[in-house]
């Protein structure tokens, strides 16, 4: 029984970070239209900053400075961010595929990094030992389990209530402004650039709190938490929920959160063990599968809120405009 | 005889939101007509639709006896029907010769409509090694033009040639246009240059809030001082 | 140094190769294809099954050129490959992206892009396994050029470059001699004008992603050829052909081949003085450096 109750709080605990990291791509492609290639990069900025800073040190390497948990977890969180801001000082101004690009190459780039760079990264290893936090009060594993559980659902509530307040403040509905019409924006003194670029950094922070909460959960950080697949993941939680709307990203987290372990466990048992390094791939098949479908079939997500917004330009709007034969 | 025939035609770029209401108009074979009217009154719109480009939710545009509403664009041409957009209506990248290849790419006799062309536009053909981004203004409504008449068109469709040139450049654009009737060619044709318009048309339609207002043989439009007054923005903005 | 100097070259006729139908397809579709290197993939294993296919039936195929591994049944097979994976792309096209195009944004293409290759180089990993394959077991001997200091070419890399720029000419001249080449120009100068000059965008939207495939096909079995086959041949070139698009800027079919061998060149050098795991990121940095100094890259227009 207490197994299964163990499991069903690291579950959620899972679950609950990667709502965090989903809603932190709300605010970006849900809110703004960003479209960040790189989720896994600001997530990894965050996991590896917090475990720098308030880690053990390890000899030979840069690093383990011990510092309190949440000053640690707070320069992740940083480091996220500022990612985010070079990247969009870089892209912003151009046209929308930069920024896919360009926060993709971040990513591939930090992975490489976090494999290669021994002294500060320990290398294709990883890090490990962060600090348990509480650790002088809680001893029992369980009851720290559901008391990480409920710090997770505590920071998610915080999260959902920050981005409802900024959603809804000047700021917001000038996001929505320049979504909607950007040269009509401008002309009303809005500087499209400057608010893409609040809302791709404050979105990377909140991506940065997944990772930091992540390496304090499993203690453990390598370059395999920075392949590209959790941006997959989180993009399907987000499209499948429902793009622009806070209670459609939680919701498609839980659910592809549950879907992908389920699928794990099922693929686990049921492909016999000559074929078992082939279930990743299929797995992946199944969320590219799924991605496509609900951009095919549903892209409203099933928890619809976002105001459709056709940004048809060039040989789409042309074909578009005349397809009858 | 009529060549080309509107009729009750409702369009515009968004569904439910026409930009055009119940719009008639008739251009009879050989002959210029104007379409002229207030910025904003759809004139534009008007021969996009026809020309396939806007989308027409009701009514009929009919090319002789055929039906070519809501016809694909690059269709337009085999029916006889030419089209030349207000701005960006050459390819810049593309030298000259390029630029009139293409129309003429289907053409059985190209190589001998090619000189046609250039014997029409004879400093087309000076230039014809050159890219046409590097043609000075008139010099690009000429080949705009050329690249419409290349596959010897019914009708011709034209939106505000004379935009953007100096007076004397658009004096001989208009005139330009007014030969096109004399080769036998049915023109259509949308000012916002009123006074030199008139000069050169047969007939004018005067458009305003995507509709029909007013009609008539041009040199009877030029005259009406209550026309003038009324759609043609101005006090005494009529012809001299 | 003249070494990385000469792989560098030969890394980027491929990488030329690849950039040339991405750039033409990011500039009429307005859309980053990330599920695009993944052509190179498909065309890469279309070849390896043919080649396996031809020399077990037709044993005299199997007869190498030499000096190159090249064998006859793999020059046939590629030819198959170009032209199947042109018609993937094609059916790739109107399977999913016309569809979304239709209706959505191009972000929108962008997302199912990403879904798209993860699709394809999982399949081809179900098929085909992780492990690397080869064309040809023979050994390649490499020719020594000098030897202080040491350079060494095999004729299959001099085969490769030859051909890719020989295919990159055909290009050139079908895109400045043949009216195909005018429209496929005109619709990328403006897709609205070529439609009232004639042209079906239909047509020459499939004519483009034939192009992109087959090229794409070529250079996938190139590198196979001079290298070693596996699934992640389409996320390697992923980045490099994004940077040569970048570089060149988007729309430019010739600065999509400069900007190929600028990567290409960039980052043979760079591994002089950096370890070889930061490969993977050197495209990043190049793509970086230009958006930086010229983001509308050497020979772009747009960039909005």
């Amino acid at each position: 029984m207490i197994g299964v109750v163990s499991y069903l709080t690291f579950f959620l605990t899972m679950a609950g970070i990667m709502a965090i990291i989903t809603l932190g791509l709300n605010l970006q492609w849900g809110y703004t239209g960003l479209f960040n290639g790189g989720v896994v990069a600001f997530f990894g900025a965050g996991a590896y900053g917090t475990m720098i800073l308030g880690g053990p040190a390890e000899p030979g390497q840069f690093g383990g400075f011990g510092l309190p948990y949440l000053v640690a977890l707070g320069g992740g969180v940083l480091l996220a961010a500022a990612l985010a801001w070079v990247v969009g000082l870089l892209t912003l101004r151009l046209r929308h595929d930069y920024l896919a690009i360009s926060t993709f190459g971040v990513a591939v780039a930090l992975e490489s990094l976090a494999r290669n760079s021994q002294w500060l990264t320990g290398g294709a290893r990883g890090m490990r030992g962060f600090p348990r936090p509480f650790e002088a009060v809680i001893e029992s594993n369980f009851l720290f389990g559901v008391v990480f559980l409920l710090i997770v659902l505590a920071v998610l509530a915080l999260v959902w209530w920050g981005i409802e307040r900024l959603v809804h403040s000047p700021f917001g509905r000038a996001l929505r402004a320049i979504r909607e019409d950007e040269t009509a924006a401008r002309a009303l003194g809005k500087s499209p650039t400057r608010l893409r670029l609040w809302s791709l950094v404050i979105g990377a922070a909140i991506m940065g709190a997944g990772g930091g909460l992540y390496v304090s959960y499993t203690a453990f950080v390598s370059p395999q938490d920075l392949l590209p697949i959790l941006t997959f993941q989180v993009w399907a939680m987000l499209i499948v929920g429902g793009a622009g709307n806070n209670r459609g990203a939680v919701l498609g987290a839980v659910l592809i959160w549950g879907a992908w372990t389920l699928s794990g466990f099922a693929l686990t048992r049921l492909v016999p063990d000559s074929m078992q390094l082939d279930a990743g791939s299929i797995q992946y098949i199944l969320i590219g599968t799924l991605i496509v479908s609900m951009l095919l079939w549903r892209p409203e997500g099933l928890l619809p809120e976002r105001i459709s917004n056709p940004r048809n330009t060039t040989v789409a709007k042309a074909a578009h405009t005349s397809n009858k034969e | 005889m009529t060549v080309l025939r509107i009729e009750q035609l409702e369009a515009g770029y968004v569904r439910d939101l026409p930009i055009l209401r119940n719009v008639d108009l008739v251009a009879e074979h050989a002959k210029l007509t104007v379409i002229i009217g207030p910025n904003g009154a759809g004139k534009s719109t008007l021969i996009k639709a026809i020309a396939g480009l806007v989308p027409v939710s009701s009514g009929r545009v009919m090319l002789g006896e055929t039906d070519i509403t809501g016809l694909r664009p690059d269709l337009m041409g085999s029916h006889g029907l030419a089209y030349v957009p207000q701005t960006d209506n050459i390819f810049r990248h593309l030298t000259i010769r390029e630029n009139l290849m293409l129309v003429l790419r289907r053409a059985p006799d190209r190589a001998t409509r090619l000189e046609e062309l250039y014997d029409l536009f004879p400093a087309l053909r000076d230039k014809r090694g050159d890219r046409a981004g590097a043609l000075s203004g008139g010099q690009r409504q000429m080949l705009a033009v050329a690249m419409a008449l290349a596959n010897r068109p019914s009708v011709i469709l034209l939106d505000e040639p004379s935009a953007g040139l100096s007076p004397k450049i658009a004096g001989e654009v208009l005139d330009l246009t007014r030969g096109l009737t004399e080769q036998g060619v049915t023109v259509l044709l949308v000012e916002q240059n009123v006074k030199q318009a008139l000069r050169v048309a047969d007939h004018c339609y005067i458009l305003a809030e995507g509709r029909n207002q007013i009609d008539g043989p041009a040199a009877q439009i030029a005259s009406d001082p209550v026309v003038g007054e009324i759609y043609l923005g101005g006090k005494r903005m009529v012809a001299s | 140094m003249i070494q990385s100097l000469l792989d560098g070259i030969l890394t980027g006729a491929i990488i030329s190769l690849g950039a040339i139908g991405l750039t033409l397809i990011m500039h009429m579709l307005r859309f980053a294809n990330f599920a695009y290197s993944e052509l190179l993939a498909i065309g890469a294993y279309a070849a390896l099954v043919f080649d396996r296919l031809f020399s077990t039936l037709v044993p005299v195929l199997d007869e190498a050129f030499a000096p190159l591994t090249l064998t006859g049944a793999l020059a046939l097979s590629m030819v198959i490959a170009m032209v199947l994976t042109g018609l993937s792309a094609v059916v790739i096209d109107w399977l999913v992206f016309r569809r979304i195009r239709q209706k959505a944004d191009p972000l929108s293409m962008v997302f199912a892009s990403f879904g798209v290759a993860l699709i394809i180089r999982n399949v081809i990993v179900l098929i085909f396994g992780h492990h690397a394959q080869l064309y040809s077991q023979e050994i390649a001997r490499a020719t020594i050029l000098s030897f202080d200091p040491l350079i060494l070419i095999k004729p299959d890399q001099v085969f490769v470059l030859v051909l890719a720029l020989v295919l990159m000419l055909a290009l050139h001249l079908v895109l400045t001699r043949t009216t195909f080449g005018f429209a496929l120009r005109a619709v990328a100068e403006n897709p609205a004008l070529a439609q009232v000059a004639g042209v079906r965008l239909t047509t020459v939207i499939a004519a483009v992603w034939i192009i992109a495939g087959s090229l794409s096909a070529a250079a996938g079995t190139l590198y196979a050829l001079t290298n070693q086959l596996n699934p992640m041949i389409g996320p390697v070139f992923l980045l490099p052909v994004f940077a040569a698009t970048i570089v060149g800027g988007i729309g430019s079919v010739y600065g999509a081949v400069l900007g190929g061998f600028i990567v290409g060149i960039a980052s043979g050098l760079a591994l002089l003085v950096l370890p070889s795991g930061y490969a993977p990121a050197m495209p990043f940095l190049i793509i970086l450096a230009v958006l930086l100094v010229r983001p509308q890259g050497l020979f772009g227009e747009d960039q909005r």
